[in-house]
């Protein structure tokens, strides 16, 4: 169907157009940028957790490698280009090895969950005790537990000395935050999208139908891994800083508790959780009576309780359910070839 | 000669110190309809699992279509060309029928010649008035009736089913009759199967398993009316 994915296109960046437009009006670009970031994080683990079947328990160990491979390579090569597609390029690879050991060694998904989680612990311990001064990649010292600071940050490509900064950082994030959200709906249009969904669904079906489970669960695994990579060098041009907490076990919850809340099997579910609860927390910050967590855990339980399917999901029950009350006759006609062949009634 | 579509040698299962499948020769012309039956624990479900790449065998060897499949992967023994319908129905519970049988054809099609074949399993298997439902809200039967299309979808020389009667009422079990003669003008099939009167009703030729092994094999008259075999299978029932 390429009419509707040329649909789809114009709906997004309709969507994002205007988005970049209104936001800003209500809440400082500073924040917006952040925010849309974690939008982009939450929407790579609600593609390969919601689509793809695969709970990842270390979606934040993507994301921290992707921030650290773009501070580590921009200090070295003094421009951001390169650094930036690297930020994509080192988790993808890294999480094509990793998904290739899980998939291949047939592990079962509760193990799937103990390893994701494991590795994002390892990777933090790592990161967190290359403090000494040994500790360099070509020019980059690791900084341990303080990480690495004065990086440069996002340049115009080709031009090392135009920085990208402010509100027009701001419009970059939105605007690839936008695109990778298109990437996402073709891929969920295309062939291997609905693949990975029918793997999701039944894995021994899929492969009693002649597909590789464990080839494309691997490629769909560093397809998100990549994206929450990409979302790593952006934050580590907005934070301009890159430390070991971006592997914390913290992070890596939080990003679960976005596609929970927002609504796992949907795009937009978990880019609206991410963005929605990262902005809580951020007015939350401002406060000191209530703890944080303390909130993200409440909400969390709130959600699992009363609306176990997310937001999105929800409404957009409500919005059929709605369409169904003015168009009765269509439900009930669709309803009756139903209970034909059952055996014993 | 006709062509060989599945040939196995010696093909042993064991399970710690059971031996579930005890060096089957199992020999199958291109375009037979095969029936498997035994009692229950007689090793007929192991010996499927082992030639569709479920289970990987102890000992012993597989053939298709002279292509040794020993401990092959399921994907890679359906990537053949073999139709596979497990015991318990594998379905993409929350897809439609068309996405299910899409999925299916596409593994073997273009995705615009998927489409096309989809339509035509739906026609073949009636299952047009519940296409665009989702088949974790289907009955029993028409479970049953979608995974026949799934495994039809692929075009397959070698069509593998499990219990494909097991649940059915008599309507169903009257329509999946005549699905299984159309699968069968193209393809080989193994079916393993208790309903008897279904096996009556499909079958030419019977293999039957006593305890891990082949017990006797012939035309499905001539083996129902054997008295070792009433003794060991039919006799109970009776």
């Amino acid at each position: 169907m390429p009419g509707g994915l040329t649909r789809d296109a114009v709906t997004i960046a309709l969507v994002t157009g205007v988005l970049i437009w209104v936001l800003p009006l209500i809440v400082g670009t500073y924040t917006l940028t952040v925010l849309a970031i974690y939008g982009m994080l939450g929407l790579s683990l609600g593609l390969i957790w919601g689509f793809g079947g695969i709970l990842c328990f270390g979606q934040a160990a993507f994301f921290g490698l992707g921030a650290y491979a773009y501070a580590i390579f921009a200090i070295n090569i003094g421009e951001s280009t390169v650094p930036m597609i690297l930020a994509v390029l080192v988790p993808a690879v890294f999480a094509a090895l990793l998904g290739a050991m899980m998939f291949y060694g047939r592990l079962g998904d509760v193990y799937l969950g103990v390893i994701t989680l494991v590795v994002t612990l390892i990777l933090y311990k790592v990161v967190n005790s290359t403090a000494g001064p040994q500790y360099v990649i070509g020019n980059a010292r690791l900084g341990g537990f303080n990480g690495i600071p004065g990086f440069p940050t996002l340049n115009v490509p080709g031009t090392p000395d135009a920085y990208i900064w402010g509100d027009r950082y701001f419009h970059v994030c939105a605007v690839l935050l936008g695109l990778v959200y298109m990437l996402v709906t073709a891929l969920l249009r295309s062939s291997f999208g609905r693949i990975a969904v029918g793997i999701r669904e039944n894995e021994t079906r899929m492969s009693l139908m002649g597909y590789d489970v464990r080839a494309r669960k691997t490629a769909m695994f560093a397809i998100g891994a990549g994206i929450a990579g990409l979302a790593g060098g952006l934050f580590a041009n907005w934070a301009e800083i890159v430390t070991p907490s971006l592997f914390s076990l913290g992070q890596s919850a939080e990003i679960i508790i976005w596609c929970i809340v927002g609504g796992l099997g949907t795009r937009l579910g978990p880019v609206l959780g991410a963005a929605g609860l990262a902005y809580l927390k951020f007015l939350l910050g401002q406060q000191a009576v209530i703890d944080n967590a303390l909130v993200t855990g409440l909400v969390l339980v709130l959600f699992v309780l009363f609306l176990p399917k997310g937001v999105v999901p929800a409404l957009s029950d409500l919005w059929s359910a709605g369409i169904g009350r003015i168009r009765p006759g269509r439900i009930g006609r669709r309803r009756q070839p139903r209970r034909r062949g059952w055996p014993n009634g | 000669m006709a062509e060989i579509a599945l040939e196995t040698h010696g093909l042993t299962m064991r399970f710690g110190g059971v031996v579930a499948a005890d060096r089957v020769d199992f020999r199958l012309q291109a375009r037979e309809l095969r029936c498997l039956i035994g009692p229950n624990g007689a090793g007929k479900s192991t010996f499927f699992k082992c030639i569709t790449g479920l289970q990987s065998p102890s000992e012993g060897e597989v053939w298709m279509r002279g292509i040794e499949t020993t401990g092959w992967m399921p994907h890679q023994v359906a990537s053949l060309g073999v139709g596979i319908k497990t015991q318990t129905p594998n379905v993409l519970d929350s897809l439609s029928v068309h996405e299910n049988v899409w999925l299916a054809a596409r593994r073997f099609h273009g995705a615009r010649e998927a489409d096309r074949k989809t339509r035509e399993v739906i026609d073949l298997l009636d299952l047009g008035a519940i296409a665009k439902d989702g088949l974790g809200r289907l009955a029993h039967g028409e479970r049953q009736r979608v995974e026949l299309g799934l495994v039809a979808a692929g075009d397959p020389w070698l069509i593998l089913l499990d219990e494909p009667a097991a649940g059915l009422g008599a309507e169903d079990v009257e329509r999946l009759t005549g699905i299984i003669r159309e699968l069968n003008r193209q393809a080989t099939l193994v079916i393993v199967e208790h309903d008897m009167q279904f096996i009556r009703s499909i079958a030419e030729t019977v293999t039957v398993f006593h305890q891990g092994k082949v017990l006797m094999e012939g035309h499905v008259d001539r083996v129902m009316s054997d008295p070792v075999v009433r003794n060991v299978y039919l006799g109970r029932k009776a």
